[in-house]
């Protein structure tokens, strides 16, 4: 059957090279996922306000840990990649930035805005914290 | 004979027949998540290392409890819609996958509503 080998075959994952507009989108993907988790965090810290000053303190506490920061510092990192990468996934929505060189413009644009605003939200964080 | 035009046969298809709504409430939810979201982390940020009190007068302010119900409400709805195309696209089995759906869709339903009645109680809670 020789039509069939005629085929297009769409890229294999294991032996496409990886391309940066490619990683962009699993990471949004992944992020995604993340923050879905991240919600989860979230609902413990407001149920356990609700608890009691005790269960509060206490969640502070476990957030607060060097383990709690890193969860939190990954999921801040998370959330302002899959944010900025979200305004880019609504501009193509709206039909503005397919040209391979806007592609990688605004790819660049979202790495670079994401770590800057993680670094600038934990700065901010470690003033409060210095502050209270 | 089909009467229907093209556009009329395709419109809200998708694997559960209703994937013009489910893009859309996609985007609305995203484009509401923008200012949702900033309005969090400096919230988050501003509530670093604060006690019971302090959280609870933060959530005192009637402005606070509002845009924190409306952004928990609107962040697990738009988790539950980024969830499902997840598993849409990666659980094939009938069955594991209907599961996981409704699995998703109630974590979600019980996660909003605990966070927004969390954030009320203690806004107008004794
Ligand atoms: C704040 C917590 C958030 C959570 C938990 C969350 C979760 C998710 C999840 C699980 C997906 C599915 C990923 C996929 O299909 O690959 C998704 C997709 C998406 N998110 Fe979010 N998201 C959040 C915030 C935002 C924000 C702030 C925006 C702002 C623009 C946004 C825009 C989008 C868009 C446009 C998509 C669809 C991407 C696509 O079509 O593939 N999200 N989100």
């Amino acid at each position: 059957m020789a039509t069939q080998q005629q085929r297009p075959l769409s890229p294999h994952l294991m032996i496409y090279r990886p391309q940066m507009t490619s990683v962009l989108s699993i990471t949004h993907r992944f992020t995604g996922v993340a923050l879905s988790f991240g919600a989860l965090v979230l609902t413990y810290w407001l149920t356990s306000a609700a608890y009691g000053p005790e269960a509060f303190t206490r969640a502070q506490a476990v957030l607060g840990s060097w383990f709690g920061r890193l969860v939190l510092f990954a999921l801040t990192f998370s959330l302002f990649f899959h944010f900025c990468n979200g305004i880019r996934h609504l501009a193509w929505d709206a039909g503005w930035g397919f040209e391979m060189n806007r592609l990688r413009a605004t790819g660049w644009l979202v790495v670079a805005a994401s770590v800057l605003l993680t670094l600038a939200s934990w700065l901010a964080a470690y003033a409060v914290a210095a502050g209270a | 004979m089909d009467m229907r035009s093209p556009m009329g046969r395709v419109r809200g298809h998708g694997s559960a027949g209703e994937a013009t709504a489910h893009f859309w409430a996609q985007r609305m939810t995203s484009l509401a998540l923008i200012p949702l979201s900033l309005w969090f982390v400096f919230a988050a940020v501003s509530l670093v290392g604060a006690d019971h009190a302090t959280f609870k007068a933060f959530l005192g302010h009637h402005g606070n409890v509002l845009l924190t119900v409306l952004f928990v409400l609107v962040l697990f709805r738009h988790a539950q819609l980024g969830l499902q195309v997840v598993i849409e696209d990666y659980v094939h089995a009938d069955g594991s996958k209907l599961a996981s759906l409704i699995a998703v869709k109630f974590l979600a339903a019980l996660g909003a509503a605990s966070c927004a009645l969390a954030a009320i109680k203690l806004a107008y809670g004794s």
